[in-house]
């Protein structure tokens, strides 16, 4: 199951979801300290020149992660 | 005169340390929390005419539940009333542009029950980004004063101590309820302990091993009950996160009437298009550091002088005026000279913060991380790590403790272990000395010069040998702790030039005082070595010079000069270095130069004082002198010169990698806590030194 859902890693830029759950719950309380709650919308901004990490708007600010830990985050599509 | 204690409490970027800044002004102090190493700023200022307040700005933090080193500290003095810093009072200073993450912090101390004041700043961009905030109906939900600021003009601050002033009840609010299963713990935890607030028995029971009040026995205690009622620390934190956060969106859904408007965030866009470019971003990025770079060492030059020359003249006024003897010796040779040398180091490391603060303050150090954390990561480090090894050109002890932010034990520690080998100032003395004595004066194609080439190299020689030695590390230091980075980009902005101010002057004061204490304590131990010695040897200084003079070996008019030769020859510091002459002689040292290496304990560029010393220049500020004098200097075993092309490469070279910095140790144990981490920071230092010079000087010679 965890394999088929959508992450925020896999977005590309100018792209917008809706966060569904976390994949595994290493971390997953700091991301939600941070602002990234099931249900809210996520937009993917841009990358850094290596593809990662990556700069994304959550709740009208930007957050900065590597795709290692975008990749904890499923979204709805 | 009452004084209140109010603690200052927000996210990072909330413009916490602006609002720090304009309450208390010049009135700051800085120093350590007892016990931890995390910077602690505290100000004391008037409220009204009975009433102080000392404000404590603590580390920006999202949530009471820490991950770094900073973030327990908030933990720690927010749930123990004993402690020192417990505030009468709290601050939480939310950025109004983004509540929902300000809140965060907010509803947590509402549970701790402590009385705490909302303070809502920028609310002027808030209002460019279409939000209008309801103050009152806020302030009526929440039931805690709240008051609007502006801390980058100062607006409302009066109307902050008046609210401080007033008496602040506890908010009724109770916005997260305890799972069932675990309020008899709870209730078991608050009364043993003899807690206020259920909320707080619960951090003790979340945060047991964070707590370093708790003792233990405590633990013990504490640990029982959890295993009584199958729980363990972080269970049911990611649901309160979430409960808390739905109080926070009711709430704002209430208080917020938002049009969706994002074109204040543009503009920020817009720049980041050009710093994070693949191509723009990492050449703007290096111009940057090579501005850094030029201008820590044309504009620091003439204070440095000039500290040097003041210095120098203190110490020959007060031996003019002093009568003779051991103790006015000490200050005049000893103390003063010791303070001087730490003297010297404070505009570089004035004007390296100067831009470190300003690339802060506007936003860009976050896209340095953004830009450089796939690159560093190569190398066992993060992007957090860039900060750090920068100011590892100005001194490595502000630098390491720079790493604080880093969260990850295993970045951290590397970044601490190789930032002692970026060439830091006490070096360049050193490297200028030394690249005058064996590099020609030549232009490369009538344009570059030799010189500088050579001493850009040595740079760039400590940093590759950074990156080698973290690459290496990264494969023999194990660690379970998951590395991630999850960090705020802030919108860009002008820095506040009083807050640029500030961080230049707190960050002097710590290396004044951090490394000071050690440099002067060390620079007097290296004082007694090199002035007292065997006494029988020591006594005969006069009568063996008075002889050479008599023969008329050396002239009569250098005696001076060759009595504080002679006596150092003779010194303690002078039988090590002829003790250890057989070490470094493969490198193609003498014991003079053995004396030289010791001394630089204190700090590296004791190097070339002791070097004018040894070789009898007697007046140590002409660089020229001591130049040509090292250049006449003639090694007896060859009859060539003593200072040949391959001796003074080995030197650069064991300058460069060698950790010759009581302070740096010092400081890496405290900020490693034990001696395991310096020692084998020292250990392998030397080492690399060694070995480099050792291959150096048989390549040469």
């Amino acid at each position: 199951m965890a394999d088929l859902a959508k992450s925020v890693a896999q977005m590309v830029p100018g792209e917008t979801a809706v966060i569904a759950g976390f994949i595994t719950d290493e971390l997953s309380n700091k991301l939600l300290e941070m602002g990234f709650l099931p249900g809210s919308v996520v937009k993917f901004n841009f990358k850094a020149p290596f593809g990662d990490p990556i700069c994304v708007s959550i709740s009208g600010y930007d957050i900065t992660l590597r795709l290692e830990e975008a990749a904890m985050i499923s979204i709805l599509n | 005169m009452k004084r209140l204690k109010v603690a200052l409490a927000g996210k990072p970027n909330s413009g916490k340390s602006s609002l720090f800044n304009q309450l208390t002004g010049l009135n700051q102090k800085t120093g350590n929390f007892p016990g931890v190493t995390v910077d602690k700023k505290t100000g004391i200022i008037r409220l009204d005419e009975n009433i102080q307040a000392e404000i404590i700005d603590l580390p920006g933090i999202y949530s009471l539940y820490p991950r770094s080193l900073d973030e327990k500290i908030v933990a720690e003095i927010f749930s123990d009333r004993r402690n020192n810093y417990f505030p009468n009072k709290v601050i939480l200073v939310a950025d109004a542009t983004n509540l929902q993450s300000s809140l965060l912090l907010l509803t947590q101390l509402i549970d701790l029950r402590l009385p705490t004041v909302l303070v809502l700043n920028m609310v002027d961009l808030a209002a460019k980004s279409g939000q209008n905030i309801d103050v009152i109906k806020l302030s009526q939900h929440l039931d805690l004063p709240v008051v609007l600021v502006n801390a980058r003009t100062g607006q409302g601050i009066q109307e902050l101590k008046k609210v401080l002033a007033g008496n602040i009840p506890v908010s009724r609010q109770k916005i997260y309820t305890l799972e069932k299963e675990i309020t008899p713990a709870v209730d078991e935890t608050k009364q043993h302990f003899k807690l206020e607030s259920n909320y707080e028995a619960y951090q003790y029971l979340q945060q047991v091993e964070n707590l370093s009040f708790l003792r233990e026995e405590d633990k013990v205690f504490i640990g029982s009950l959890a295993a009584q009622y199958e729980f363990f620390p972080g269970k049911y934190q990611g649901a309160e996160t979430i409960i808390r956060y739905q109080y926070i969106q009711d709430l704002l859904s209430k208080v917020v009437l938002k049009t969706a408007d994002t074109e204040w965030k543009r503009f920020s866009y817009r720049i980041d298009k050009v710093l994070t470019h693949k191509v723009w971003g990492y050449l703007i990025f290096f111009s940057i550091l090579f501005l850094i770079f030029q201008s820590i060492f044309a504009w620091a030059q003439a204070p440095m002088d000039f500290i040097d020359s003041t210095f120098a003249n203190l110490s020959n006024l007060l031996r003019d005026v002093f009568p003779e003897g051991p103790f006015f010796d000490l200050i005049t040779q000893g103390i003063i000279p010791g303070i001087g040398g730490i003297l010297i180091f404070v505009p570089q490391i004035a004007i390296l913060f100067a831009f470190i603060a300003v690339l802060e303050e506007t936003g860009y150090m976050s896209r340095v991380v953004f830009l450089m954390d796939k690159i560093m990561r190569k190398f066992g480090m993060s992007g957090k790590s860039v900060v750090p090894l920068i100011s590892g050109w100005a001194c490595a002890i502000p630098a390491i403790m720079a790493t604080r932010t880093i969260e990850n034990w295993k970045d951290r520690l590397i970044t601490i272990f190789v930032t002692p080998l970026m060439s830091c100032s006490a070096r360049l003395p050193v490297y200028a000395i030394l690249v005058a004595l064996i590099i020609p004066d030549d232009k490369l194609l009538g344009f570059f010069n030799f010189q500088g080439i050579a001493l850009m190299g040595l740079y760039l020689l400590g940093f590759l040998a950074a990156i080698v030695s973290a690459m290496v590390m990264k494969w023999i230091v194990k660690s379970n702790e998951r590395s991630y980075l999850i960090m705020e980009l802030p919108t860009y902005r002008m820095p506040k030039w009083s807050n640029v101010g500030l961080t230049i002057l707190s960050k002097t004061r710590t290396f004044v005082f951090e490394a000071g204490k050690i440099i002067l304590a060390v620079s007097i131990v290296l004082w007694v070595l090199a002035s007292y010695g065997p006494a029988q040897q020591m006594n005969q200084a006069e009568n063996a010079i008075d002889a050479r003079i008599n023969n008329n070996e050396v002239a009569a008019d250098q005696r001076e000069s060759l009595l504080m030769a002679y006596r150092l020859e003779h010194s303690y510091a002078g039988i090590i270095g002829k003790a250890i002459e057989p070490v470094i002689a493969p490198l193609g040292y003498d014991w003079k130069i053995g004396i030289a290496l010791i001394t630089s304990f204190a700090a590296r560029e004791v190097f070339v004082g002791t070097m004018a010393t040894i070789y009898s220049v007697g007046n140590t500020e002409d660089q020229t002198t001591i130049k040509s004098r090292l250049k006449a200097e003639i090694n007896p075993d060859t009859g060539g010169p003593r200072f040949t092309t391959a001796t003074g490469l080995s030197l650069l070279v064991f300058y460069t990698f060698a950790m010759q910095c009581m302070s740096t140790l010092a400081v890496v144990k405290r900020e490693t806590n034990g001696w395991k981490w310096p020692m084998i920071q020292l250990a392998y230092m030397t080492a690399l030194a060694y070995v480099s010079a050792f291959i150096v000087y048989q390549l040469f010679s």
